[in-house]
């Protein structure tokens, strides 16, 4: 039979190699100076959910993000590492959603790819750090969650149960529950295997289809009569869903204000690494009972 | 009604750290507002909770004892804060941004439709007036959060949704006894009146947790070393350093990447907050997330080949050379002048 697993990922800015110029002069965020990356714990939800693959016959893994016609990028990664498809959520009344919102949109948009076994996300993402939107997922699709993921160390296909390891601060815990659940996965789980050639030279053109525009133009053609090179595009009015609660309108954080961070600068005693300086160092800091 | 709520996390009938910080935190905000403070104790062997508790002057304790919470879970302890706070309305919910509160604060947000804020830095009341409606609301909490890797700092609001819940990472806040005892009122929650058998979905097979192994957030003196320390032998020295001088040693995120220190030992914004009395930084270029989790040092060492490397501008003092140079001198001098 086979598991059907939906795995969300998003595309973030790389915030892990930010560089001077990522901060405009007003405080605010110089997206455009931070290359767009898959989200790192993302991808080890993806190798989680291709090992199921591996392991049982017919399991499908579709990954769904959400964002502009750009993150269709995410979906064909994840086709050349060995996902089947997948869907992008996108439009401008998704714009402004806090986690609960994005949530929200994400839950509606899980329905479409129908009674699914499995969802399988990063634990955070990096551009937040906020580890919430797995949870909040879990929550309103009234199902179970299992987060902080190492490992997902056993599948139980006909009981429906699916075993994990857990990583916390303090140790490890073994965890068994029944499927439908959404899990989240720690960083620390085996990193995503590569891109496999062949998959990329299959599915370079897989493409949403608002990208089509600018591909050659008899390509077009071929994309019809290929299902698999079809990346859903799904909009608000694709999903079935209420208004009120997305983007801005369904967020209950508000952002008030955004600064960027400065820290008060000190005057600071200068010195070389000769040996009088720091003698006289070790005795000044001796003598202030800040050593001793 | 209106109360703080604090979410009390428990490992073997111990209070953890972080819950303790956010009672002394609460019991300030609940002062400022004039409400009480309250605190809810989910799981089995509870028995000792209310003498680790009451100091940090909570005025309701709520207990849910039950076989079945020995450990933590998702399902249960959301169905009984949910049930908890529709009833007492809290108008603060606070949680450690730990994995436990970021696994239970995220899903009992969401079943109320409240704004959660993870990881916040800082927690203050003030007004807010919303830009669209210019509609003012009086004592909201600011939730303060760092963003984008640590380059911004935000400060967020729930103007129109109740509870306004955070969770805060331990050794963000002080943990303080009150001044006064609060009302000590302790009230046993009836667990079953929450929580139905379908909420034990899941089962704990094993649990390995270990107590932790440094004492790295309370030490006095901290001796950290960052990707300038050069490699896992260079750390040796730090070690050395910090075994003399009575410190600890920490790390950045950058030398804990390189794999030449454990993670249990990073210092900042995603590690550990530390505040210590002397703060040593090694080859540390001083990241803002770095930054971050040790600003509030007494004193700043900053030892580094860049003499215009971003952490000399927080540093009393900086010395400009090489870690290899520099610490084994420390030794040798603060060995000749402290006898």
């Amino acid at each position: 039979m086979g598991l059907k697993i939906v795995v969300l990922a998003k595309q973030v800015p790389d915030t892990r190699n930010v560089g001077k110029d990522a901060m405009k002069e007003d405080g605010t965020v110089n997206r455009a100076a931070l290359p767009a990356i898959y989200n790192p714990e993302d991808l080890n939800a993806l190798e989680q959910a291709l090992r199921l693959k591996d392991l049982i016959p017919g399991t499908t893994v579709n990954v769904l993000t959400m964002g502009p016609a750009r993150a269709a990028e995410i979906v064909r990664e994840s086709m050349y590492r060995g996902a089947d498809g997948g869907a992008i959520l996108s439009g401008r009344e998704f714009a402004g959603a806090d986690t609960l919102a994005t949530s929200y949109a994400i839950s509606c948009a899980i329905k479409k790819f129908g009674d699914v076994d499995m969802i399988v996300c990063g634990r955070q993402a990096i551009d937040g750090d906020t580890a919430q939107v797995g949870p909040q997922v879990a929550e309103k699709l009234s199902l179970p969650q299992l987060t902080y993921v190492e490992e997902i160390v056993k599948l139980d296909e006909g009981a429906k149960k699916v075993v994990v390891k857990r990583r916390v601060e303090k140790g490890v815990e073994v965890l068994e529950c029944p499927f439908p659940v959404v899990i989240t996965v720690n960083g620390s789980a085996a990193p995503c295997r590569s891109r496999e050639a062949k998959r990329v030279m299959r599915f370079k053109r897989a493409a949403v289809p608002s990208e089509l525009a600018a591909m050659p133009s008899a390509y077009p053609e071929v994309y019809q009569k290929d299902s698999a090179l079809k990346i859903g595009e799904w909009s608000v009015s694709d999903i079935d869903t209420d208004i009120n609660s997305l983007g801005l309108k369904g967020s209950p954080t508000k952002v008030k204000s955004i600064q960027a961070v400065s820290f008060q600068a000190k005057e600071s005693k200068r010195m070389t690494d000769s040996d009088e300086d720091i003698d006289t160092l070790m005795k000044e800091l001796i003598a202030d009972n800040i050593l001793g | 009604m209106n109360n703080i709520i604090v979410y009390l996390e428990i490992e073997e009938g111990i209070v953890a750290d972080v819950s303790l910080e956010l009672l002394t935190k609460g019991r300030k905000l609940a002062n400022q507002l004039g409400v009480d403070l309250d605190a809810v104790a989910i799981g089995d062997g509870l028995e000792t909770i209310k003498e680790q508790v009451m100091p940090y002057g909570v005025d309701t304790l709520y207990v849910a004892q039950d076989k079945r919470l020995k450990y933590y879970t998702s399902l249960p302890h959301t169905a009984i804060l949910v049930g908890l706070f529709k009833e007492q309305q809290p108008q603060i919910a606070l949680m450690g941004a730990t994995s436990t509160g970021r696994d239970l604060g995220p899903r009992v947000s969401s079943c109320l439709h409240s704004g959660l804020t993870a990881d916040c830095t800082s927690l203050e009341i003030g007004n807010f007036t919303d830009a669209k409606t210019q509609k003012e609301y009086k004592d909201l909490l600011y939730q303060i959060r760092p963003a984008f890797g640590g380059n911004i700092v935000a400060t967020i609001v729930n103007p129109d949704h109740r509870p306004q819940m955070a969770t805060v990472r331990e050794g963000v806040m002080k943990k303080e006894v009150a001044e006064k005892p609060g009302k000590g009122n302790v009230l046993q929650v009836d667990v079953n009146k929450y929580v139905t058998d379908a909420d034990f979905v899941v089962s704990v097979i094993s649990r390995e947790m270990q107590k932790s192994k440094n004492n790295l957030k309370s030490s006095p003196i901290v001796v950290a070393g960052g990707y300038g320390v050069g490699g896992k032998e260079n750390f040796a020295l730090l070690e050395q350093l910090a075994k003399e001088i009575h410190g600890e040693v920490g790390a950045s995120r950058a030398a804990v990447d390189a794999g030449w220190v454990d993670h249990d030992r990073q210092i900042g914004q995603t590690g550990v907050t530390v505040r210590p009395k002397l703060y040593i930084a090694c080859g540390i270029s001083g990241q803002i997330q770095h930054l971050a989790g040790m600003q509030e040092s007494g004193i700043v060492i900053s030892v580094n080949t860049d003499p215009d490397a971003p952490i000399n501008a927080v540093a009393d003092y900086v010395i400009t050379g090489s870690v290899e140079s520099v610490v084994p001198k420390l030794i040798k001098y603060f060995k000749k002048n402290s006898k």
